[in-house]
């Protein structure tokens, strides 16, 4: 690279995205011996959770939103979207949790740990919208139900639940597109920083360590 | 498997170690981790998983309640729902931001009530939207022409008058033949309005003109919704499907299906004591949620709390291996 390339914006961004996830970190072919347990499958699960999330929800977002009340194979794809839904939210919760318990944010990792309940949030919020989009008692039920706490806290003023095209609309595009972002970044993170180790154990340890 | 030295991680000087939150530098082996292949096996084990629950539990599609099913079902409730709309004591009528100003109305976090801030942004006013508005578009009902100029021409005291006698006769009042009976008195012309308006309903042509926007297309059904939940015909359903909040309906859903179980928690402060009869109820439990949901995004930075895992000490079960392997290297 010339000495002029190296001061072009394009340039910079690219030196700084390889130096931060050169190829072998972020498609990395080993991993520490202690990444050998069961908790860690929950990560890739959640992941692959969402994919059939999103993949279900496409399928009914182009059949439309009245499709699945009137057609068997709107339905199962419903069906499908709605189980996805919940494996995908007990894979993420077991994640987390097992992410806590093994303080996951040592080591400059805090943002990994802030992008990923972001994530969590976001989903619940995702679940809550989809609910409300369903068009059928249960939808009318919780938004009947859950506006008083939105009301209560002046939220309701610009978040209508009984409003079905504010909520469809945000559960179709804005709430993904939110997921997507954070998600992407919540993996860079992960890949960029390594997976954390675990704690020193002061009597076996062969670590050194730092801060 | 091969032994590898990693980079030690970015220092922080000036601070002392922290065991939750700095790390020590992993210098041991490392071993074949195939990410591309694991997440290709995991995503056709969540998708066959996926099919399956599907396939064996389906999913709830229970037919929404309309005016029209209300006001066939419990006609009475529907017409004493209605006066309250038209003589403005329902709780939409009374419930304050965003539907109206009702004086007093919005819950409180202490001296704050963050429901008032943003004002009314869905106004309602249920006796024009609930009631009246949908009787202008429906005025060749005999006798409604007429009952709607008397309303008009009435003084408010004497509306009132005729809406209190009215709705204490539909008390004791009967739904039999199509018809709605009372016991004879002075109403004026809310008999004709309130009968005419169930008519309306039972037609289904209510819950067309609660719809109705200043567009052709319309998807706000914040008007039905909220005349349907005045009634007690919506929460004797919901009390059907076990969905009540007392009933943790919060997170549930008709049928048996797992819900929203992820908002357990939410849903579990409606079921404890002060919030059970609290006027702020709502309120306070979103602020609590608050700052649960902030220090659980916050748990990093927070001391005490970020200590609990090495407190704890359940990162030895999840690493049960590598602490063994540990034993044993350093036994051998």
């Amino acid at each position: 690279m010339s000495s002029s390339n190296k001061t072009m914006w394009t340039a910079k961004v690219r030196k700084l995205m390889v130096d931060a996830l050169p190829p072998d970190k972020l498609m990395p072919d080993s991993q520490p011996s202690y990444v050998a347990s069961w908790i860690y499958v929950f990560g890739v699960l959640t992941l692959s959770a969402l994919v059939v999330v999103i993949g279900t929800g496409i399928c009914l977002a182009i059949g439309g939103p009245s499709w699945w009340h009137t057609s068997g194979l709107g339905h199962f794809f419903n069906s499908l979207h709605l189980w996805s839904v919940e494996l995908f939210m007990f894979f993420m919760v077991v994640h987390l949790w097992g992410k806590f318990f093994m303080a996951a944010w040592r080591g400059n990792r805090e943002l990994t740990w802030v992008t990923g309940v972001l994530s969590f949030l976001l989903s619940v919020g995702a679940a809550f919208t989809g609910y409300l989009s369903q068009q059928n008692f249960d939808s009318q039920w919780i938004a009947t139900q859950s506006k008083d706490g939105l009301n209560a806290v002046g939220v309701g003023a610009y978040f209508n639940v009984m409003n079905f095209g504010q909520m469809i609309v945000w559960h179709v595009m804005l709430m993904p597109l939110a997921i997507g972002v954070f998600v992407v970044v919540h993996l860079l993170m992960v890949r960029h920083r390594g997976v954390v180790p675990p704690f020193e154990d002061r009597i076996h340890s062969n670590r050194k360590v730092s801060k | 498997m091969s032994a590898q030295r990693q980079q030690p991680p970015s220092s922080r000087s000036g601070r002392s170690s922290n065991p939750d939150r700095d790390i020590a530098d992993w210098t041991g082996p490392k071993i074949r981790y195939d990410l591309i292949k694991e997440f290709t096996i995991a995503l056709v084990v969540v998708a066959l998983l996926t099919v399956l629950l599907a396939s064996l539990f389906s999913s709830p599609d229970d037919k929404p309640v309309t005016l029209k099913s209300w006001a066939a079902s419990q006609p009475l409730d529907f017409a004493q729902t209605a006066i309250t709309e038209l003589n403005g004591t329902s709780e939409t009528a009374t419930y304050g931001p965003p539907f109206n100003n009702s004086p007093g109305a919005g819950q409180k976090i202490g001296p704050i009530s963050l429901q008032r801030i943003p004002g009314v942004t869905h106004p309602i006013n249920t006796a024009l939207d609930f009631v009246i508005g949908p009787l202008q578009s429906d005025i060749d009902t005999p006798g409604l022409r007429q009952a709607l100029a008397q309303f008009r021409r009435s003084s408010t005291a004497q509306r009132t008058k005729w809406e209190t006698r009215y709705a204490n006769a539909l008390g004791s009042g009967t739904f039999r033949s199509d018809t709605l009976h009372v016991k004879s008195g002075d109403y004026g012309p809310i008999a004709t309005m309130i009968s005419s308006l169930l008519t309306m309903a039972r037609s289904g042509a209510l819950d067309g003109a609660l719809l109705r926007s200043s567009q052709f297309y319309g998807t706000d059904y914040t008007k039905p919704l909220m005349f349907l939940a005045d009634g007690t015909y919506l929460a004797n359903v919901g009390n059907s499907y076990h969905v009540q909040g007392t009933q943790w309906g919060m997170m549930n859903e008709t049928g048996n299906y797992p819900g929203q179980a992820w908002l357990w928690l939410y849903t579990m402060w409606y079921q404890i004591p002060p919030f059970t009869t609290s006027h702020n109820a709502d309120a306070l439990i979103w602020a609590i949620m608050m700052v649960l949901t902030l220090c659980l995004a916050l748990v990093p930075f927070i001391p005490g709390l970020r200590s609990i895992p090495r407190i704890t000490r359940i990162y030895k079960i999840i690493w049960r291996s590598h602490y063994k392997r540990l034993k044993t290297s350093s036994s051998s």
